[in-house]
């Protein structure tokens, strides 16, 4: 597969409570709860980290988990996410669609 | 909150329709639809020169029922609400304070109206309109929220002679300050009574569910924002607009304690609520 690149979507709200990611989409009110390596990857995505090293570098470093396997499950949360328009994916660097999170 | 004292044409032929303080006249030369309006809105008819907001209502005959809501189009064109349904049609101006409904003779398209318009108002002011039930015990305010057939009017039906009961239907929430009010609403479920006009600071919010005995069960608070948003009334394709519902939903929940209501229909369950 292609590299990737990540950023989080315009049209989106999130705010982190406890340990937990809430992530809603403001066009269709879809609404997801990350866990904690899910909220990892969202923290990251800035449109120019490659998908595959925030997954080497901050998953499987910091959940211990092999890399192989990371990133299925990356993959697996990109894609179900980007279906929504609260992530965006393309195989070049996405830096003006990056936001920050909001409210943290 | 700041009023705006405005006076508006001939005060005569409006009839002012205060909700959670903030009141909106609806101005016809139709003497027989004031008269209807100030009846379903008994309670809540306000003082037309503390108007905030003022529509022009056009009439017509209606030829077939009024729908419910959700074939309801709320965007914005230039700067003005518009307002669409099967039996109305609304421009609104926020800034210039004026509206236009051109609405089937009814009062069902001005409920909507109404709903919408403070839908729209509340949404900036870190408020909302919520399907819940709300009453005030010994002056703190409680919402019970659910789905049709959660219990609401169930509750509000058991509701002793201390309780005031604000809706068994749609409850109003507001912010003031570091604290949330629930204000009474005219609109009615199947209880068929409107709320009584007064507000109180909210000390629970409780999702309902019936089972064989009373309960109070914690919720996470992810689920509790979650089912809070479910329940939010909200009409506009305005991402910018739910946004700020999202984190409306979340300041609340970090406010005021959700909680899960498990209830017996009879009158015990009230010995939870204090």
């Amino acid at each position: 597969m292609a590299e990737r690149y990540i950023a989080r979507g315009l049209e989106v709200a999130a705010r982190m409570l406890g340990d937990e990611m809430m992530v809603m989409s403001t066009t269709d009110s879809t609404f997801f709860t990350l866990n904690a390596v899910a909220t990892v990857i969202w923290e990251a995505a800035d449109g120019r980290t490659p998908l595959s090293e925030i997954v080497a570098i901050k998953i499987c470093k910091e959940f211990d988990v092999d890399q192989e396997r990371a990133q299925r499950g990356a993959d697996r949360f990109v894609d179900e996410l980007s279906q929504h328009g609260i992530l965006l994916v393309s195989e070049h660097p996405l830096v003006q669609s990056s936001t920050s999170p909001e409210s943290r | 909150m700041t009023t705006t004292a405005t006076v508006y044409g001939h005060a005569g032929e409006s009839v002012p329709i205060e909700i959670g303080g903030m009141t909106i006249a609806l101005r016809s030369h139709d003497r027989s639809f004031r008269e209807q309006i100030a009846h379903r809105y008994s309670g809540f008819v306000g003082n037309t020169r503390l108007a905030q907001f003022e529509f022009d209502v056009d009439l017509y005959e209606p030829s077939e029922p009024a729908p419910a809501d959700d074939g309801l189009k709320v965007r914005t064109e230039e700067g003005d609400w518009l307002l669409q349904r099967g039996d109305f049609r609304a421009r609104w101006n926020p800034d210039a304070r004026r509206g236009y409904i051109r609405q089937a003779n009814n009062p069902y398209a001005c409920d909507s109206l109404l709903r919408i318009v403070h839908t729209l108002i509340l949404a900036r002011q870190g408020g909302f309109l919520v399907h819940a039930a709300s009453a005030i015990r010994g002056g703190k305010a409680f919402i019970f929220s659910g789905v049709s057939g959660a219990g609401k009017t169930t509750i509000s039906r058991l509701a002793p002679p201390d309780v005031t009961l604000l809706t068994d239907e749609i409850s109003y929430v507001r912010r003031e300050g570091d604290q949330y009010l629930a204000f009474g609403t005219p609109f009615a479920g199947e209880l068929g009574r409107v709320g009584e006009n007064q507000s109180a600071p909210i000390a629970g919010f409780f999702l309902l569910g019936k089972g064989l005995q009373n309960r109070i069960e914690p919720v996470n608070p992810v689920e509790g924002i979650q089912r809070l948003l479910r329940n939010i009334l909200f009409f506009a394709e305005d991402p910018a607009l739910v946004k700020l519902i999202f984190q409306s939903a979340c300041q609340f929940a970090s406010s005021v304690p959700i909680e899960r209501l498990v209830f017996f229909p009879d009158q015990r369950v009230w010995e939870f609520i204090r």
